[in-house]
């Protein structure tokens, strides 16, 4: 067997292959399936249709990849530029205490002002919360993947320490959690008596905007370049070290936006288990979409149907919803090995 | 001639990749004691050839034959490295593979003990290695890490790599491209007590004179093929360079021009070092318009210092810079404004982004300026406008304007970027080896348009390790060595042999009288 | 602003505490608890060394922690005895290092993406075993430990009898001395060297003969082992139960630790001990000083310690040269 690098990758091998990817993951996983014993046909059918099969299903399905859409971005636009970034699921809280922190009757304007206002505070929180492991990166050469996996769990324990601490809210009969999220401040629903909310536009925006700054820039054209060669970037006169700033503000700035969407446009208030894990889920996201900005849309529909589906499979059928979390990682495994496809050709003999 | 018995027999070796036939039908006989020269282009078919040989690759037609020590043929079995250290051929690549951070005993002892031994023999080890060093005469120490060595010490320690592995056949990839032409004496000087004492060498080369002064019989590969075996006593350079190209190959001309005003002063600078460029030291240097300014030195010896110093990438940290008579600033896309052209040393790190476009490579340095750039987007018509001309421009085959720039071969690369730099008209253009491993089609290519350009009014610094391209292409030359630069020479009046002897560290003068004599002498 | 009330204690609490720690660094329970803490860093941290030696980077390391912790104690709980318990993790670890080196090494994908795969795997698969193994308990089964080894007479030397000599299980001597043996074998056995090789200069060990990938995916697959049976020493030593969450970044910090020891065996060590001896003070000063300070503070130390670590040998590491450099056969 021989590897051959392509010229082209066809369009419809680009698409083909997350897709080959996701479906060889539902294949894998019918063993564990089966293991518990669950038919594994009527699993899948269950598992598709709490995703898809009800006006309720759809709704939930989006409201849980909106997050994922903007942890997926944040994820794509850093690896773009091999700035590892794994602490999405940190800058998402920095973001949902941002939100907090201003939108809990801090400042009380009207709502045009103030889910902007949150908006904002939630994405500068984390771009600043990615600001350092980026700097640590770009100065002093210390390896971003560790300390930005670090940081998630300082972070957890920081908001942990808040929603116990100086925010915790005084109704919550000593639960640990925020102050709620004043009327004003929380994104307003899409759909009545869902919990749809516009921080799904907010995603969709912006994976629209970057992927009109990566493609059709002159940054983006400087972020490219920097991830694929940065000795020729350099040698061409790009600044490697202000993409990277810039790349890893925007990245951790999109986390900090979902985590704003959680607190602000679903739960109302903070905890501790605000997000199951959405940040690292956004990896996957990212590499089905093979960081492609408008991919990490349908990668995210995609891994947010598993988890909805999965939640209403395992109900129905007993078996563990922690089998969308496996799913989840088998596609990430099964897309990485698809991408050799992508990338190259393979001959026998 | 063949009286010897043979050591190393391959019949009918054929490989093809895809489309590309590297290797046709290829027949080669070794016998013991020999030295073969193996001569042919970049893209000849011999790196392929010696892979094969070396199990890297497995042919896709032919047979291999070994002697073993009783020097009885053996069939070599193919696609395993193993198979042929076992079978006792070493390799000495052009590239040296020594690992940097272990020590040399370490990288020489490594692959020969059975691996699941719990104590490494190291006394053994010595011992053997301080004979053959005093046999061969090999010095070098064997307790230091490879990486702090010298470029003739690593090399060294790759032939003392083989003969510890009791070699009978040495193949040498390239061995004097990093040379000096001393230390290529004192490399011959090996090879031949080697060859005395029974050992059987290929030395591939594209160096004519070094093949005729080296080898018993020279073979030449052409697009995969064999179409000379001669002995070398029956030929000349002439007959060989023409078996090499295919056709007579053009003499390049350089006119005399009467130089402009001065482009570029360096005034005693100093730029700091990194692991691999190495610094320099107190430069002076002045390079006027219309004139090409030759630097040489052995790799390490500041003259990466110097490239990164003109390419913008490191600041001067003392002394003073002139740049067509105003302010220097240390800063790749000033300097790209101010009409500084350079063509990077490794066109596969610095000159081009792989995986991005023709198109997207072509911009590279330009997609910030107008008309590439308009409010932040980048006008991708008239990028691709723009790389169309250049690529007709600049003759860039092998590719769209939509091909990753990976896929291009290292002469239509160098050409694109080449194309990407002169379109500017720079008034100043830093040259840093930029024939290395290009065919000579695309190297004399290069070499035109470069004069072209100093015909056109450029201050020209070619950087380069190439001696005879030097001597032949440039007005002046200096050289580096150990950080500092000796004064501009007139070329008229220099030799390689005066090169090398400064590159090792001789006054001009000193280096000039005595290569004047040995001229004297062998008239 | 908030935290400043708490954040400033008065000037009798701070020198109180300054003797309060001196008082704890002179107990043998805290020696015996900073070896405890270091035990399964020093099994993650020289898994992780011997695979970056080789030149492999493996992100796999916390999710394959999750899994020895499960496989080790679900042995023991289904009725393996302790040492099969250990063997079980070990393998489960080689299998998912397996996977990793396959993914990495011959098909030559990125080292990073395959580990957070790894770990994504490694987790979600053990929690989702443990979940249709017990189906419904209300709290975590135990099982019998590995207890301390009592050692005549060396366990009547003060402080570190106690602390050593009778405070360690198995686990931990086994630890101590596989550090023992991961450096003699790098450094002194033709595989060490090969190993080593392979990670500075892959085609320099390829052009001696050595198969490059074979060793890689060896390097790989030992060292997961040892990973998994890091984690397995927290499920079947330090506690008795399997819980989710409960590797809760130690590989990570394993990761920062192999920096830290310039990917040295030794040094590993006394990384892991430094550590585990950070971590046993944070607990005692807790108890201590805690009320006045939020207990998060102190569980924050031990990663803001580790990205310290990894900011001071920044300037020094010496990583393998080809460290996440996928190597494929006859291309340069």
């Amino acid at each position: 067997m021989r590897l051959e690098p392509r010229a082209h990758a066809p369009l419809w091998l680009q698409l083909a292959a997350p897709v080959g990817a996701a479906l060889a993951a539902l294949v894998i996983t019918a063993v564990p399936l089966s293991w518990a014993e669950a038919p594994v046909l009527t699993a899948y059918a269950m598992l598709a249709q709490g995703a898809l099969g009800s006006g309720f299903a759809l709704t939930e399905t989006l409201t849980k990849a909106a997050p994922l859409i903007l942890t997926g971005l944040a994820a794509a636009i850093a690896f773009r530029a091999r700035l590892w970034n794994i602490g999405a699921e940190g800058q998402l809280y920095a973001g949902a205490l941002a939100a907090v922190m201003i939108g809990s009757g801090t400042v009380v304007l009207s709502p045009w002002l103030m889910v902007p206002l949150v908006l904002v505070a939630g994405a500068l929180a984390g771009a600043l919360l990615m600001l350092g492991p980026t700097l640590l990166k770009v100065r002093l050469g210390v390896d971003e993947v560790v300390t930005t996996l670090l940081l998630n769990f300082i972070m957890l324990l920081f908001v942990q320490m808040m929603v116990e601490g100086p925010l915790q809210d005084p109704m919550s009969l000593g639960w640990p959690q925020s102050m709620p999220i004043i009327d004003e401040a929380a994104l307003p629903r899409l759909v009545e008596r869902t919990r749809l909310h516009i921080g799904l536009i907010v995603a969709l925006v912006a994976a629209l905007a970057i992927w009109l700054t990566v493609q059709r820039t002159t940054f983006g054209f400087e972020v490219r370049a920097v991830g694929a060669n940065p000795h020729a970037a350099r040698f061409a006169g790009m600044s490697t070290t202000g993409v990277m700033v810039r790349v890893g503000l925007l990245s951790g700035a999109l986390a900090g936006l979902a985590g704003v969407g959680e607190v602000a446009g679903l739960k109302g208030f903070l905890t501790q288990d605000l997000s199951p894990g959405y940040g690292y889920s956004g990896i996957v996201v990212a590499m089905l979409a093979q960081l492609n900005p408008l991919g990490v849309v349908l990668a995210a529909l995609f891994v947010a149907g598993v988890f909805v589906g999965a939640d209403s499979m395992s109900r129905a059928i007993g078996v563990s919803n922690t089998i969308a979390d496996l799913i989840v990682a088998i596609a990430l495994l099964t897309m990485l090995v698809a991408s050799l496809v992508i990338r190259y050709r393979v001959r026998f003999g | 001639m063949t009286a010897r018995p043979p050591v190393l027999c391959l019949a009918g070796i054929g490989k093809s990749f895809g489309d590309l036939v590297a290797n046709d039908a290829i027949d080669l006989s070794l016998g013991r004691g020999e030295i073969l020269a193996l001569l042919g282009e970049n893209g000849a078919g011999k790196t392929t050839l010696m892979n094969i040989l070396f199990g890297h690759y497995v042919a896709d037609e032919g047979s291999i034959e070994v002697a073993g020590p009783d020097g009885r043929l053996a069939p070599l079995p193919p696609g395993s490295p193993q198979a042929a250290l076992a079978a006792g051929i070493g390799m000495v690549h052009q590239h040296f593979t020594l690992a940097d951070n272990l020590s040399v005993l370490d990288n020489i002892v490594l692959g020969t003990e059975r691996w699941w031994q719990p104590f490494r023999r190291m006394g053994r080890a010595r011992q053997l290695l301080a004979g053959l060093i005093e046999r061969a005469g090999l010095a070098v120490d064997l307790d230091v890490p490879a990486g702090s060595l010298s470029v003739g010490e690593r090399q060294r320690v790759e032939i003392l790599k083989a003969l510890y592995r009791e070699a009978r056949i040495l193949i040498l990839d390239e061995p004097t491209a990093v040379l000096t032409p001393q230390e290529t004496d004192g490399l011959f000087a090996v090879l031949r007590r080697l060859a005395a004492d029974g050992l059987a060498i290929v030395f591939i080369s594209h160096k004519l004179a070094e093949v005729m002064a080296i080898s018993e019989r020279v073979m030449v590969l052409r697009a995969g093929r064999v179409v000379e075996d001669v002995a070398t006593a029956a030929t000349d350079r002439a007959a060989l360079a023409e078996a090499m190209v295919g056709r007579p190959i053009p003499a390049m001309s350089r006119e005399p021009l009467k130089p402009g005003d001065p482009a570029l002063v360096l005034d005693g600078v100093d730029v700091a070092g990194t692991d691999h460029r190495g610094t320099m030291h107190g430069v002076d240097l002045t390079v006027k318009a219309r004139e090409m300014v030759g630097i040489a030195g052995v790799a390490g010896n500041g003259q990466g210092a110097l490239a990164a110093l003109l390419s913008g990438l490191a600041p001067p940290a003392a002394g003073r810079v002139t740049l067509f008579g105003g302010p220097f600033r240390p800063d790749a896309v000033t300097l790209i404004d101010a009409g500084v052209g350079r063509i990077p040393e490794d066109r596969h790190r610095d000159g081009v982004v792989g995986d991005m476009t023709l198109w997207e490579n072509a911009v590279l340095e330009d997609y910030r300026r107008h008309p590439f750039r308009r409010a932040g987007l980048l006008d991708r018509a008239a990028a691709r406008a723009h790389t169309a001309r250049l690529m007709a421009e600049h003759d860039v085959r092998g590719g769209g304007l939509g091909t990753p720039a990976r896929l291009l071969s290292g002469g239509n690369m160098q050409k694109l970027i080449l194309g990407r730099v002169l379109d500017r008209e720079p008034g100043l253009i830093l040259a840093h080896q930029p024939t290395r491993g290009l065919d000579i089609g695309a190297a004399t290519a290069v070499q035109a348009r470069l004069l072209e350009a100093r015909g056109r009014g450029a201050a020209i610094v070619l950087i380069s390790e190439d001696l005879d391209e030097l001597l032949q292409l440039t007005d002046r030359i200096a050289v580096f060595y150990r950080g500092r630069l000796t004064p501009l020479l007139p070329t008229e009046g220099l030799s390689a042999r005066a090169l090398g002897l400064m590159m090792a560290g001789h006054a001009a003068d000193e280096a000039l009288a005595e290569t004047a004599e040995r001229r004297t002498d062998a008239a | 602003m908030l935290g400043f009330a708490v954040l400033n204690p008065t000037y009798e609490t701070v020198s109180d505490s300054m003797l309060e720690t001196l008082d704890i660094l002179l107990t043998a329970s805290f020696w015996a608890a900073t070896l405890r803490i270091a035990t399964p860093l020093i099994f993650g941290t020289l898994g992780e060394l011997i695979c970056e030696r080789a030149g492999v980077l493996n992100l796999g390391i916390e999710g394959i922690m999750v899994a020895g912790a499960l496989i080790g104690w679900l042995s023991v709980y289904m009725g393996a005895d302790l040492v099969t318990g250990v063997a079980l993790a070990f393998l489960t670890g080689v299998a998912f290092g397996l996977l990793h080196g396959a993914l990495t090494v011959p098909l030559a994908l990125s080292q990073h993406v395959s580990g957070i795969g790894i770990t994504l795997l490694a987790t979600s698969l053990s929690y989702y075993a443990y979940r249709i193994i017990l189906p419904d308990v209300p709290s975590p089964p135990r099982i019998e430990p590995f207890q301390p080894i009592v050692w005549p007479i060396l366990s009547e030397i003060p402080l570190i009898g106690p602390s050593l000599f009778a405070g360690q299980t198995a686990m931990t001597w086994l630890a101590l001395a596989l550090v023992a043996l991961t450096a003699w074998v790098l450094y002194r056995t033709p595989v060490g060297l090969a190993v080593r090789a392979c990670g500075e200069n892959p085609a320099a060990a390829e052009a001696q003969g050595i198969d490059v990938t074979a060793v890689r995916m060896g390097a790989v697959a030992v060292g997961s082992g040892l990973m998994a049976v890091g984690g397995a020493f927290l499920t079947m030593s330090a506690f008795n139960a399997f819980f989710f969450e409960m590797i809760n970044g130690r590989g990570w910090i394993c990761i920062a630790l192999v920096v830290f020891a310039s990917w040295r065996p030794g040094k590993a060590l006394l990384g892991a001990l430094l550590f585990g001896a950070f971590d046993a003070l944070q607990v005692r000063l807790q108890q201590t000083i805690g009320g006045d300070l939020p207990y998060q503070l102190f569980l924050m130390l031990p990663f803001v310690l580790s990205i310290l670590a990894l900011i001071v040998m920044s300037r020094r590491a010496a990583y393998p040269k080809a460290l996440m450099v996928p190597y494929r056969k006859g291309e340069r």
